[in-house]
């Protein structure tokens, strides 16, 4: 007994400090970000956050966060159109559909997919999937809607475009697991009353197992954006990385900027303390929503798991 | 005795991926009367059933042989839509499960919605038939909004009998519906089953032997996936033929 109730103190000692630990970390990114992005935000104040210069020659110098706020926006807007139809659609097959010889190998390789370090991915869009978009989708999407503004200017392949689709391929495997995962836990008694009152497969899924699971795919899908949203590296190898007017989006076949890829890009490079500042401002907003986005996302998925084990089994 | 026969199974057999539940079932279920179907846990009842309605197929592995007459029809033909079976033949299930995204209205609703075949106030109707004849309405007339699973379980499950009377259809199936219930709420459900057997032809699992004598007209006993025997209710548990379903009646095993 007596040792028992020594270790039950100790892990929760040791639980505590991790989970203080953890806090104190974010606490101190956030308060170095805050500190730290004080003199761009003193000098430029509301303009930091509306300007679309970034010019650190002294004298004329000038910095705002639109363009890659917005880049960051239509980015990770093409990953979601893209990458959520594709997951739900997977977790959808994977649960209600595929036999279990199927369903295994394959939830087990899309969460590898999720183990792919993200330069790996910045490679083959480099490589690769550059030139497929380029050809297959950015060549005759020009020659037949190039009047349309968002198709317009002549596509090079290394582009908002590119960036959208390799962040759509990064989102599946989270959108498309904890989907399955929230999908798989919809319990079978559903299924079955709505099986039993004459509902087709196709409806069963759309009305009962989709709005069920409704709030958990919502969090999943939040989930997926933010890791679209705070993603760096495979973005900055293949977007083209414009700075200032030029990277404010208005074609999709155009090299943009995101805050991750900005920061990225410039930070070591950075020789004034106005810079620096301007550097970590744009760290500090790109902090601030994503935390925000994690937040909505948890509070989603926790919402549905309460569901599965309160109401009916 | 006069009742023509509503479904006929013949030599169905049932299996769960390599394990056989069901044994050349050979059963005639007379119209409009309640057919009890009893049996020691785990002898096939809830799979017998199930393959009345085409539910069985719905488990990853399961199958079946044999034939299923409807009405002199196979629902095993490849030109049937289970689907329309389902319609067909309702069920009520073990644990009842409203669904629970849904208001109490909107559980009744849902199979006419999914057939887009009522709205409004023609739908209203329907939805207030349905609750009068599950004997609920009076209960929740004022709460149509709430939350199915508001309900006490009786409630729950005259409900689930509301939503499967909604879509209109001849025979009802119940699994064990009162498994889960109190006493009194059993009493209600027991009474409703009788007054349903006017409209439809129902058919009850029941591990309950008392159950099967107060409600039923028919029983059939079933013993390790075999049907042992069938016969009046009656017949069943003052005179029964064979020395296995004596026994099981009398209470020697199960
Ligand atoms: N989903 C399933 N998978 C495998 N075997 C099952 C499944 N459901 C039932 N069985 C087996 O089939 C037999 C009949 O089950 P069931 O019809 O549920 O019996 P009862 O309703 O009479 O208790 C039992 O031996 C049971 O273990
Ligand atoms: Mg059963």
């Amino acid at each position: 007994m007596r040792i028992s109730v020594t270790g039950d103190a100790i892990f929760k000692v040791a639980a505590g400090v991790l989970v203080a630990s953890a806090a104190v970390i974010l606490f101190a990114t956030l308060y170095v970000l805050s500190t730290g992005s004080t003199i761009v935000l003193q000098r430029f104040g509301l303009g930091f956050f509306t300007g679309i210069n970034w010019n650190p020659v002294e004298g004329r110098e000038s910095f705002g966060v639109l363009p890659y706020m917005l880049g960051t926006l239509v980015t990770s807007s093409i990953a979601l159109l893209i990458g959520v139809p594709l997951s739900l659609g997977i977790a959808i097959f994977l649960v209600e559909m595929a036999p279990k010889v199927i369903r295994v190998p394959v939830s087990y390789l899309i969460e590898l997919l999720a183990a792919v370090p993200s330069v790996i991915f910045g490679l083959w869009g480099l490589f690769v999937l550059r030139f497929w978009v380029l050809n297959y989708i950015e060549t005759p999407l020009s020659a037949s809607l190039g009047g349309i503004p968002i198709f317009s200017g002549t596509p090079f392949g290394l582009d908002l475009l590119t960036a959208g689709i390799i962040l759509a391929i990064m989102i599946i495997p989270t959108v498309a697991s904890v989907s399955r995962e929230v999908i798989s836990a919809v319990p079978n008694s559903i299924r079955e009353a709505a099986y039993g009152i004459g509902a087709t497969k196709w409806e069963v899924i759309r009305h009962w197992v989709l709005s069920y699971g409704r709030s958990g795919i919502l969090g999943a899908i939040i989930l997926g954006l933010g890791r679209a949203i705070g993603e760096t590296m495979a973005v900055t190898m293949v977007i083209g990385n414009a700075v200032g007017p030029t990277a404010m989006p208005t074609s999709l076949f155009q090299p943009g900027q995101t805050l991750p890829s900005l920061i990225a890009n410039g930070f070591l490079e950075a020789p004034t303390p106005l810079e620096k500042s301007a550097y970590m401002g744009a760290g500090l907003v790109l902090l601030l929503i994503s935390l925000l986005i994690n937040i909505i996302a948890h509070v989603m998925v926790s919402r549905i798991l309460k569901i599965k084990g309160g109401a009916v089994e | 005795m006069g009742n023509s026969e509503k479904i006929k199974t013949e030599k169905l057999n049932a299996w769960f991926g390599q394990k056989q539940a069901l044994r050349d079932i050979n059963l005639s279920i007379r119209a409009n009367v309640v057919t009890a179907i009893i049996g020691p846990s785990g002898c096939g009842k809830s799979t017998l059933i199930r393959t009345l309605n085409r539910m069985h197929e719905l488990v990853p592995g399961a199958k079946v042989s044999g034939r299923v007459l409807l009405d002199g029809k196979n629902i095993y033909d490849d030109d049937v839509d289970p689907v329309q079976i389902r319609r067909r033949v309702g069920m009520v299930f073990q644990k009842p499960n409203p669904f629970p995204t849904m208001s109490i209205y909107d559980n009744v609703a849902a199979g006419l919605k999914l057939m887009d075949a009522k709205k409004g106030p023609a739908l209203d109707e329907v939805v207030k038939k349905c609750l009068q004849q599950a004997s609920l309405w009076d209960e929740v007339k004022d709460d149509l909004k709430k939350p199915g699973t508001s309900l006490s379980g009786g409630q729950q499950q005259r409900l689930c009998i509301a939503r499967a009377l909604a879509v209109n259809p001849e025979v009802i199936l119940m699994d064990e519906p009162c498994s889960a219930l109190d006493p009194i709420a059993t009493a209600k459900i027991e009474s409703l089953i009788r007054d349903l057997s006017k409209e439809y032809t129902v058919v009850i699992v029941t591990h309950n032997m008392q159950q099967a004598s107060r409600v039923s007209d028919y029983t059939a006993f079933l013993y390790l996936g075999e049907l042992i025997e069938y016969g009046l209710t009656k017949d069943i548990f003052e005179n029964p033929k064979n020395a296995l379903t004596e026994k099981y009646i009398t209470g020697e095993f199960g």
